[in-house]
């Protein structure tokens, strides 16, 4: 079926079974490689992307439901809360492996747009879906709410 | 040894001859109905509860029978009493951990970071992903997970707690609302509730008819 949508602010004509989901159409054909696969069954958020502004597992997405929608990919992500979350996750060397990190972030984001200013628990919950194989959760958290200190200043 | 073998496999043959004779009725006879006239995929229709002359004692015993399907893990899953959804026929927490949060989840985490429109089948692995629009929890004051019949019926018939409904919004709902409707259709690897919604909802229209009484505690 076709799929018109915008990806990372660029318009895209999919052709493409309806079922598949968004992150096969990611990463196999768009190469856009920075979301990743982690369980395939919306229990661990590597794959986690925007979706009109949602965050969104795109493993459990088929491509059927995207019709005109805004999908924002770790590769495309920017504004204020981006930025924020960026430079705190470099400040706290947050990452260990870096595998689950584009789902983190892509989650961390989504939270500072709704809450500029999280508390741990707000944290704790948002992000209670992703799951880091290294247990970084400390720095993770620590970073988020440096994030949001640094929105804020 | 070669008795026993000449024991299993002359049990086998007579199972076998059982399951033929079986299909071969079943080829030359209308398909078995999932329903009967007083039962419908494990819920009793209205029906069955015809021959109760009072309407208190009638009204009761149609309610005890539609608390089946709001009490039927499909159903109470989404109306924790407190905390967050829970998860399975055994309705264990749910898994992320979820919260309810503003009703949708949490900031950054709401119901529909993973649970879409419909339900979705893993391209992995078996299984899915259950999904209606909207997908979320029912309000905390219509939690009733773990509530007895008795309980449960009070409770919706309680405007301040049910959104103001009256008993005939109760029936609307029951009847026609698609995210109850889902009970009946929720996805490979979960169990449906009993019945469908078409009985759950002249079970309601039954009980409220009969005047929306409430089994004894």
């Amino acid at each position: 079926m076709a799929v018109s949508l915008k990806i990372n602010g660029e318009n895209r004509a999919l052709e493409v079974d309806g079922e598949t989901p968004l992150l096969w159409v990611l990463r196999d054909d768009l190469r856009l490689t920075g979301t990743k696969f982690g369980c395939g069954i919306a229990q661990c958020g590597a794959c986690t992307v925007h979706v009109n502004g949602q965050p969104r597992r795109a493993c459990v997405t088929p491509v059927s439901t995207l019709e005109g929608a805004d999908v924002m990919t770790i590769e495309g992500l920017e504004g204020p809360e981006a930025d924020a979350v960026r430079a705190a996750w470099a400040e706290y060397d947050t990452p260990q492996c870096g595998y689950c990190q584009s789902g983190q972030i892509m989650t961390a984001a989504a939270l500072l747009q709704r809450t500029p200013k999280p508390t741990d628990e707000d944290i704790d919950n948002a992000l209670a879906g992703n799951i880091c194989r290294c247990a970084t959760y400390v720095r993770i958290r620590k970073a988020v709410k440096a994030a949001g200190e640094r929105l804020e200043g | 040894m070669g008795i026993k073998g000449t024991t299993a496999a002359a049990t086998l043959l007579a199972a076998l001859a059982v399951l033929a004779s079986a299909c071969e009725r079943n080829a030359s006879e209308p398909s078995a109905p999932a329903a009967t006239a007083n039962e419908v995929n494990g819920l009793k229709t209205p029906a069955a509860f015809a021959a109760i002359e009072g309407d208190e004692e009638r009204s009761a015993a149609l309610f005890t029978e539609l608390s089946k399907v709001m009490l039927h893990p499909r159903c109470a899953n989404c109306h924790p009493r407190e905390g967050g959804p829970t998860q399975g026929d055994d309705m264990h927490p749910h898994n992320p951990p979820a919260v309810r949060g503003f009703g949708m989840g949490a900031a950054g985490m709401e119901c529909s970071s993973c649970h879409g429109p419909a339900n979705v089948e893993f391209a992995s692995m078996v299984g899915s992903i259950p999904g209606a629009e909207p997908w979320m929890l029912a309000p905390e004051s219509m939690g009733w997970a773990g509530a007895s019949p008795a309980e449960l019926c009070a409770q919706i018939k309680d405007e301040d707690l049910n959104g103001g409904r009256t008993l005939d919004d109760l029936v609307f709902h029951n009847t026609e609302d698609h995210l109850v409707n889902w009970a009946w259709h929720p996805g490979e690897g979960r169990s449906p509730a009993p019945g469908d919604q078409e009985t759950f909802g002249a079970l309601t229209a039954a009980w409220a008819a009969a005047g929306g009484h409430c089994p004894a505690g």
